[in-house]
């Protein structure tokens, strides 16, 4: 057990330079160091793990898990398209990544602070924890999308104010299979720049879905460009409000990083499973772009 | 051993460019190769005793100098190659010339460093500057005759031995058998034999077929020095696996595992980093070996996988600093480790340019200093203490006065004398014990 002397502050300072590091590597001469990465993530994970504890202690000491549970199902009630008029404080608070955690955990990582009872009116998150009998949505909150080519998607970012990544492709150098992600946008999430894309936000109002591409096929054994394995990905995605605060952030790139490489985690909940799946899925892409430079 | 002190010999000054990233004495230790980041690699001399002044008998001079890899671009994967040497390794000399395997993140070149002090002359079909002689001119023969001339080091690429590797290379280890050698990536670790470049055996693999679930990489590996079946190879999460050759193809599946457990008060943000293995070193007997992580030196009997033998602390001051070391990317430096001559004293590097010796019988150590200010010729070295914490004493320096721009990760010791060579970012020193 990491000495939780360090307390979530330091943990979430280490999760942005962590972050930082990994964006960083892959524009490096030489092109993405796997040691370095693989050791960045293991930061990344203890980080993460200490940044949980603290954020589900404070929210179990604030509120009583009944009442988060009661939360959520009232979220599933909702429509998530006509949470367009909720007010903006919601909006605010409901960008928190919750997938990979506890329900309870789930329910309180959507509050900014714990202090706004009604952020409990924005947790599409919540919604694939769910049992009834409706289809679970994936609908936590997807990180970035990675180029294969070496140019920064912050510098596309930046370049525009709007990131539109049509489509990310990553190269297993061994197989040499092709992996195709498209998006429609580049939520602020990206690891790119965990601090500044919230600025760039492009909707802050409204909530947007994000349809992730397509099929899975088996592509094992083509070594050529040509083949391409792909995923069924459903994902929503909300956009910040202007004054998005780093907290939030590292709520969302937690989430992001709620696998990693999935063989660092030890152990996890039936619920973190259920979700972590979800996230391993949308992380593939990340993992292999790391093993592609 | 450590009682007589070592005194600097010389000082080589690399270009401010040209960051020193390997160090290795040949067999024989009259040749002392460096690699840096340009690609070069310059090999230095020990020069032939001098009788009359038997104090300066050690000195090393520039030898050959000659670019051994350039930088590249893989156009596939959109990929470029650095053209840093990553290792140089010696084979054992069996002629006249000189080998040396020396490597980048892919391409691994053999180079065949020969001399040249006499040259023909007296040709019949050209003049002496070369140009063609019409055959008609010519109304005798003779016999060419090779005159002296200044000394030439030639080095030439003999093999090239490339496309192996997917990942970036970390280690090359030349075989007892002075026939095949290996190399190993992140992942993977090849076999190949000296003569033939188009094809090199995969001997370990550990990628896993999904990448997710990838957890720890391949750091260093080096074939015993005895047993041509057998090798090590330290992985990031600080195990050191030892495989038998003879008992599969493949050897995935190791022979031993060296793995000490953590010590769980320990445990921290980065235990996983500090515990990554960076350089793992045979003893020249062959019975143990020697692994170098962040913070320590570690001793290991091959006979016990259980715990190392010995443990030497290189810097435990910096446990507490572990955060900012992870800030400035310090916590990244793999230092490596050497053993000397007779196995007895094992030394690595630090940081504000010191380096650590540990005397194994004495249970000493030393922690001595390359910088200019002991660069005066013969001088002795001045045992340097660092202060943990409290009240700092005279000649002592606090961790928060180190300079961490200023490390010594590459070292390495003559085979059989007293002489070391340690490599600062970009200078070599050359220190030797003092001669009674």
């Amino acid at each position: 057990m990491i000495n939780t002397m360090e307390c979530a502050v330091d943990a979430q300072s280490l999760i942005s330079i962590s972050l930082m590091k990994i964006h960083n590597s892959r524009t490096q001469r030489g092109g993405i160091k796997l040691h370095k990465n693989l050791l960045v993530s293991y930061v990344l994970r203890n980080a993460r793990q200490v940044y949980i504890k603290e954020k589900y202690a404070e929210i179990y000491r604030m509120q009583q898990y009944e009442e988060v549970m009661t939360v959520c199902n009232e979220i599933q009630q909702l429509n998530p398209l006509e949470l367009d008029a909720e007010d903006a404080d919601d909006e605010e608070q409901a960008r928190a990544a919750c997938c990979g955690e506890d329900v309870s955990l789930c329910g309180s990582a959507c509050h900014r602070d714990a202090a706004h009872t009604r952020t409990a009116s924005a947790l599409p998150g919540c919604s694939h924890l769910e049992y009834d009998g409706k289809e679970p949505e994936p609908s936590f909150y997807r990180s970035c999308c990675m180029e294969a080519s070496p140019v920064s998607e912050c510098d596309q970012f930046s370049a525009n104010g709007r990131a539109h990544c049509n489509k990310t492709t990553v190269l297993d150098l061994d197989t040499h299979v092709v992996t195709t992600v498209e998006n429609g946008y580049l939520h602020q999430d990206c690891c790119c720049d965990a601090l500044q894309c919230g600025q760039g936000a492009q909707s802050p109002a409204k909530k947007r879905k994000v349809e992730f591409a397509c099929c899975v096929s088996d592509v094992e054994e083509l070594s050529d460009f040509t083949a391409a394995r792909k995923r069924v990905k459903r994902e929503d995605c909300s956009y910040t409000h202007p004054d998005y605060t780093d907290t939030s952030n590292i709520s969302n790139l937690i989430s992001i990083f709620g696998s990693g490489f999935s063989g660092l985690l030890s152990r996890q909940t039936d619920l973190e499973q259920i979700c972590s799946k979800q996230v391993l899925a949308s992380l593939g892409a990340w993992t292999r772009a790391i093993v592609a430079f | 051993m450590l009682y007589c002190w070592f005194k600097y010999l010389s000082r080589f000054c690399f270009f401010p460019a040209d960051i020193i990233s390997t160090v290795e004495f040949n067999h024989t230790g009259e040749l002392l190769a460096t690699g840096d980041k340009g690609g070069r690699v310059v090999i230095f001399q020990q020069e032939i005793e001098n009788k009359s002044q038997p104090q300066f008998r050690s000195e090393y001079n520039v030898y050959s100098t000659f670019q051994s890899h350039e930088p590249e671009f893989d156009y596939l994967k959109s990929l470029e190659i650095e053209e840093k040497i990553n290792k140089i390794r010696w084979l054992p000399q069996k002629n006249a010339a000189q080998f040396l395997l020396s490597t980048n993140d892919k391409t691994i070149k053999l180079w065949k460093i020969s001399e040249r002090d006499k040259r023909p002359e007296g040709y019949n079909l050209k003049e002496e500057d070369g140009r063609y002689k019409d055959p008609n001119t010519i109304t005798s023969l003779r016999v060419p005759v090779l005159i002296p001339m200044d000394l030439m080091v030639e080095a030439s690429p003999r093999r090239v031995f490339a496309n192996a590797h997917t990942y970036h290379i970390n280690s090359i280890s030349v075989n007892s058998d002075n026939e095949t050698y290996l190399s190993a990536d992140d992942l993977r670790i090849n076999l190949w034999h000296l003569e033939i470049t188009d094809r090199s055996f995969n001997i370990v693999d550990i990628k896993p077929a999904n990448m997710e679930e990838l957890t720890e990489v391949i750091t260093a590996a080096e074939f015993h020095p005895h047993q041509c079946n057998t090798f090590v190879y330290s992985s990031s999460k600080g195990t050191i696996r030892l495989c038998d050759m003879r008992i599969s193809a493949l050897c995935d599946k190791h022979s031993k595992l060296f793995e000490e457990p953590e010590d769980p008060s320990n445990r921290s943000f980065f235990s996983e980093i500090i515990s990554s293995i960076s350089d793992v070193k045979f003893s020249h007997n062959g019975r143990y070996m020697m692994t170098r992580d962040y913070l320590s030196v570690k001793v290991w009997d091959l006979n016990m996988e259980s715990r190392p033998v010995e443990t030497y602390q290189v810097h435990e001051y910096l446990r507490s600093k572990l955060c900012s070391l992870y800030e400035n990317d310090c916590i990244f430096d793999k230092f490596e480790c050497c053993w000397n001559g007779n196995d007895s004293v094992v030394m690595t590097g630090s940081y504000n340019n010191f380096f650590r010796m540990f005397d194994r019988g004495q249970r000493r150590d030393v922690t001595l200093e390359a910088s200019r200010e002991n660069s005066k010729p013969m001088q002795v070295l001045k045992p340097r203490k660092v202060c943990a914490g409290g009240k700092r004493k005279k000649d002592e320096i606090s961790v928060d006065s180190l300079d961490f721009n200023k490390k010594i990760l590459h070292t390495a010791w003559h085979p059989q004398d007293n002489i070391i060579a340690v490599a600062t970012t970009n200078n070599l020193y050359i220190f030797q014990d003092k001669v009674n």
